[in-house]
């Protein structure tokens, strides 16, 4: 598991936007590096980031080897209700890593 | 000295030149590479990019072209009748054209999102937002990069 930092504000007024900072640790292999023997390190990203607000998908974002190594993502989103916030990012062998953050909207 | 245009169709190409020259004819990617310029293509089809809308912050430049801090904002109220449902942002010189998409609609509340990027060289990145409505808005940035990402290895 890869190391996640999510900041968030845990408590929101209703219909307020709230901004959510991600990153996750990642090499970000372009793809386009040479390894010790010359040889063309294979291609190792994250190409896919999905926040989920209680089941409805808020934000998605597709990477490619120009974004750097330890992706970092801020958006907006509107508190629209107590529940809970949902982050994950694909690799390029589909692997998933979940992260969930409850969030309270008076 | 009154000197009469001998011809008067000198004159006429002449000024029918300088129109051309100056008229605001060129779409934002013109001068952009061919690869660029296609996957914009691709992405708009037949539309045409309009400048405005959207802002793409970038440094005008930066040591290390590694990570490289990108803002974008893109003026749009994020209504249902009225949002922005991507923003896509293409660079000129890097071994691929696209940088990252985002899909965003009505419940993010404001079209703005940031992140860093990779540069391999000096160059233009543009940054197009498309709306709810099919139209498309776009910006671009030159950046100066000194240290180039992708050299070291």
């Amino acid at each position: 598991m890869a190391r996640v930092l999510i900041n968030l504000p845990a408590r929101a007024a209703r219909g307020e936007i709230i901004e959510i900072k991600t990153l996750i640790a990642h090499p970000m292999e372009t793809g386009h590096r040479l390894g010790p023997t010359g040889a063309a390190i294979p291609r190792d990203i994250i190409n896919r980031f999905l926040c989920t607000y209680n089941g409805e998908e808020v934000f998605r974002a597709e990477l490619f080897p120009a974004i750097a190594a330890n992706p970092f993502i801020t958006f907006f989103t509107v508190a629209t209700e107590s529940g809970e916030i949902v982050f994950s990012w694909t690799d390029d062998h589909g692997q998933t890593q979940t992260e969930v953050r409850p969030i309270t909207v008076e | 000295m009154d000197q009469r245009s001998p011809d008067p169709t000198r004159r006429l190409v002449l000024l029918t030149a300088a129109g051309l020259g100056l008229a605001p004819f060129a779409p934002p990617a013109a001068a952009a590479p061919a690869a660029m310029d296609e996957a914009i293509r691709t992405l708009v089809g037949a539309a045409t990019v309009k400048r405005g809308r959207v802002k793409l912050e970038l440094p005008p430049i930066v040591e290390n072209g590694n990570t490289v801090p990108l803002t974008v904002t893109v003026d749009s109220p994020m209504s249902e009748a009225d949002h922005v449902t991507g923003i896509h942002i293409f660079n000129e010189k890097n071994p691929q054209p696209y940088v990252a998409v985002f899909a965003l609609g009505p419940r993010v509340g404001k079209a703005a999102i940031s992140t860093r990027i990779r540069l391999a060289d000096t160059q233009q990145v543009v940054a197009i937002a498309r709306l709810n409505d099919g139209s498309f808005w776009s910006d671009s940035a030159d950046v100066i990069v000194t240290l180039a990402a992708c050299v070291e290895g």
